[in-house]
């Protein structure tokens, strides 16, 4: 039998891996770790999600988890894909959209129509007069924006 | 697409596919040639903001294949991994429309046939999401957020080309008419649907609210709905146009001389 804190302690040490393509993020405050188990014979099941269908970090992150893991002692793990429920941006903890703003990314609002109160602030200067430049941007899950205040661009992670 | 490659001895024969795989196939089949035709826009959209646009909707559309080309690998059962399907698979055997294979033309020819396929893409992962197969669920789930992005983005050029300059409106119409002769394949019956009741979508039945869509965006655009009187037909039992031997040729290439490669 595993006990509780086995798994408190080993989603621990998976969910502080960062993003690759987010790095100032971990996977766990971005909403990619969905689940972590450790069966009865010790094998670490890790289970995470790909925000689009083809984000191209879900190879890294896998590797990057299961080296995680090994450093920590746990050499008898796996990473499952699961794609269902399908990730949301609502899923970013407020730590994560926290850590994004304060790195020059704006975070999320909330999935489903928005009001003018809560439109794209710029990360830097925090004015909400701002425009989206390119629907697309360096990432499937960003797009480009620009700050009408300051005049600086800025990356934004659409929601979703 | 990495890993090990697949153990396929390359004697399996579509024509024998069982519905279920002959299905999944063809959808992924239109999601890869799709992703392919729109990398080749990298370095030549009109603006650096279109190249990382259209690049991003086939790395969607790439995603998308490779969920169901890895099921329909699975569905088969003959041991086939993603990349046996894209790479070692020749043109009879490719089930994708021939909307998907056909040459990029112009910008405006892109963008009529983006509006008319994501359109198309809207309706059907949307009715797939409540599939009775649990795994083509969970890829349409994820789909259908990704295909209305792109399908916003489509529409947002068609108006603003369309409802443009004079120039600007007679390249997006030409784009319309040059892709249209394609459209009408996407909802032709399609036998195999019959034997996946709750699996599948019939294509028939998407059409209807497909037509009000792009009708209402033409009509704001000052477009025309093309009248074709040809009307391509066959890329669903592997008959293609001589695009797709090109297409093929470049995609399979690299793996076809490096078997296995990886970097």
């Amino acid at each position: 039998m595993v006990s509780a804190p086995a798994v408190v302690e080993v989603r621990a040490v998976v969910g502080a891996v960062p993003d690759p393509e987010l790095p100032v993020i971990t996977i766990e405050d971005l909403g990619v770790l969905r689940d972590v188990r450790i069966g009865p014979d010790g094998r670490v099941v890790v289970e995470i999600t790909p925000t689009y269908s083809g984000c191209p970090a879900m190879d890294v992150i896998r590797a990057d988890v299961l080296a995680r893991l090994t450093e920590c002692g746990y050499q008898d793990a796996e990473v499952r894909l699961v794609l269902a429920p399908a990730w949301s941006t609502d899923w970013i903890s407020d730590a994560g959209r926290a850590a994004l703003r304060e790195h020059g990314i704006a975070p999320p609002h909330p999935a489903g129509p928005v009001s003018l109160k809560l439109s794209v602030r710029c990360p830097l200067c925090g004015s909400p007069d701002t425009r989206e430049v390119s629907r697309f941007g360096s990432t499937a899950c960003k797009s480009l924006w620009t700050c009408r205040s300051c005049l600086e661009p800025f990356d934004h992670v659409k929601a979703l | 697409m990495s890993g090990e490659p697949g153990t396929w001895d390359g004697r399996a024969d579509s024509a024998t596919l069982e519905p279920p795989t002959e299905y999944v196939l063809a959808l992924a089949d239109d999601a890869l040639v799709l992703a392919h035709r729109l990398g080749e826009w990298i370095a030549s959209a009109p603006q650096l903001e279109e190249d990382v646009a259209l690049a991003n909707i086939g790395l969607d559309l790439l995603g998308q294949a490779r969920s169901l080309l890895t099921y329909a690998g699975e569905l088969e059962g003959a041991g086939r991994d993603e990349d046996d399907l894209a790479y070692l698979r020749d043109e009879r055997d490719f089930r994708n429309l021939q909307i998907v294979e056909r040459p990029n033309g112009d910008f405006g020819s892109t963008i009529a046939r983006q509006l008319a396929f994501s359109a198309y893409q809207v309706e059907l992962y949307g009715r797939l999401r409540s599939s009775d197969d649990p795994t083509l669920a969970a890829v349409a789930g994820k789909a259908i957020k990704e295909v209305a992005y792109h399908r916003d983005h489509a529409t947002q050029w068609v108006l603003r080309l369309g409802d443009g300059t004079e120039e600007s409106h007679r390249r997006m119409q030409a784009g319309l008419d040059e892709i249209w002769p394609y459209v009408a394949e996407i909802f032709d019956p399609w036998p195999v649907v019959d034997k996946l009741v709750g699996v599948g979508v019939d294509p028939t039945t998407l059409r209807d609210s497909w037509s009000k869509y792009l009708s209402a965006v033409l009509t704001e655009a000052t477009l025309t709905m093309p009248e074709p009187t040809f009307h391509g037909r066959g890329g669903r039992r592997g008959l293609h146009t001589e695009a797709m031997g090109y297409l093929l040729a470049e995609m399979q290439h690299l793996n076809r001389a490096h078997p296995g490669a990886t970097w």
